[in-house]
């Protein structure tokens, strides 16, 4: 694996689901796993994030995107229980515009901290250009 | 106080009972300022916790809490699942070797899982969450030094009656700001069921 991994949590398996596919699109290149809700409801899971980080893991490193509070508790308890943690990071970014950001930039060979800092950049991103006057 | 695995146990499944007759009330809560699934998470979470151990023998405390912990780790989903979780695991990882505990001890073991949940949770005292019934409860349990259980339970209650005046910080009620006023928090009624079923254990 030549480039950063990216991990996809979200509430809902849908999501994540969708998302990867999206992304594969743009960049089929990056190794995407995804952990998205509960035994099938809406919820996220430590064992299963675990998973899809050792699933996805190289040297390059992983980098985590998530969608709402629990997630990141969850993700950090998977990592937790990892052995090796050092090459794993978790974004503070949207899930849906720092993926793809994320998947953007590791398909371009950039280092785990390249991408974190290039998907976290997505909360400043301006999606809807107002005029002075609205 | 004898705190052994048969305690333990006994603590545990009537927290179970507690946890399914409160199901409905749980859910309620957390439909009022959260995403409406304690009840069910929690439920389904403590019944899996409660079969997982019924069966197994335990050598000690640690490695029935380990299981307590992972179990839940792995059914409860939903922000209760990694911090009852983590509580759990720093329990077992305080009582590691130990067949019995004295009431030092399992303070100290509860201290540890107060400081899981806030680590976790990133949360501190007042922003209507667990750790509003916790802290108080470490802290009285601190300055006795010994486990009164009733006691403790009594004031698990008032806690919990407390998060109502609380504007919640954190979680998914932080989204609703000033409007989480007036509302238990769902996580600190749970938290209450736990110590009254410790005291109740004990009791017995």
């Amino acid at each position: 694996m030549k480039y950063v991994s990216l991990v996809l949590i979200s509430h809902s398996e849908e999501i994540v689901n969708g998302l990867k596919k999206l992304l594969n699109q743009v960049q089929p290149d990056v190794n995407i796993a995804v952990a998205g809700g509960n035994d099938g409801e809406i919820g996220t899971n430590a064992f299963r994030i675990k998973e899809a980080i050792e699933s996805v893991f190289s040297e390059n490193g992983v980098v985590i995107l998530f969608d709402l509070g629990s997630a990141l508790m969850n993700a950090e308890l998977a990592i937790e229980m990892l052995e090796k943690t050092d090459r794993i990071a978790i974004a503070d970014a949207p899930l849906v515009e720092g993926a793809y950001i994320a998947a953007v930039e590791a398909g371009l060979g950039k280092s785990l901290d390249e991408v974190v800092r290039a998907c976290e950049q997505a909360k400043q991103m301006v999606k809807v250009a107002r005029s002075e006057a609205e | 106080m004898a705190f052994g695995v048969e305690q333990a146990k006994r603590w545990i499944s009537i927290a179970n009972d507690h946890i399914q007759q409160q199901k409905q009330y749980l859910t309620e809560l957390d439909q009022a300022i959260g995403d409406g699934d304690h009840g069910l998470n929690m439920a389904r979470g403590f019944q899996e916790v409660v079969e997982k151990i019924a069966s197994a023998n335990y050598e000690d405390l640690g490695s029935l809490f380990k299981d307590i912990s992972m179990t839940l780790i792995a059914k409860v989903g939903g922000a209760s699942g990694p911090l009852y979780g983590t509580a759990f695991l720093k329990m077992s990882l305080a009582l590691a070797g130990k067949k019995e505990a004295d009431d030092k001890e399992l303070i100290a073991a509860l201290e540890a899982a107060l400081d899981g949940i806030k680590a976790r949770g990133k949360a501190n005292v007042g922003e209507k969450t667990m750790v509003d019934v916790w802290e108080p409860i470490m802290e009285f349990l601190r300055e006795k030094g010994s486990i009164q259980a009733k006691e403790a339970a009594l004031l698990a209650k008032e806690k919990m009656e407390h998060t109502k005046d609380l504007e919640a910080k954190k979680g998914r009620a932080a989204y609703l700001g000033k409007r989480s006023i007036g509302h238990i928090d769902p996580g600190s009624a749970s938290s209450y069921l736990l110590f009254a079923a410790l005291a109740e254990a004990l009791e017995g």
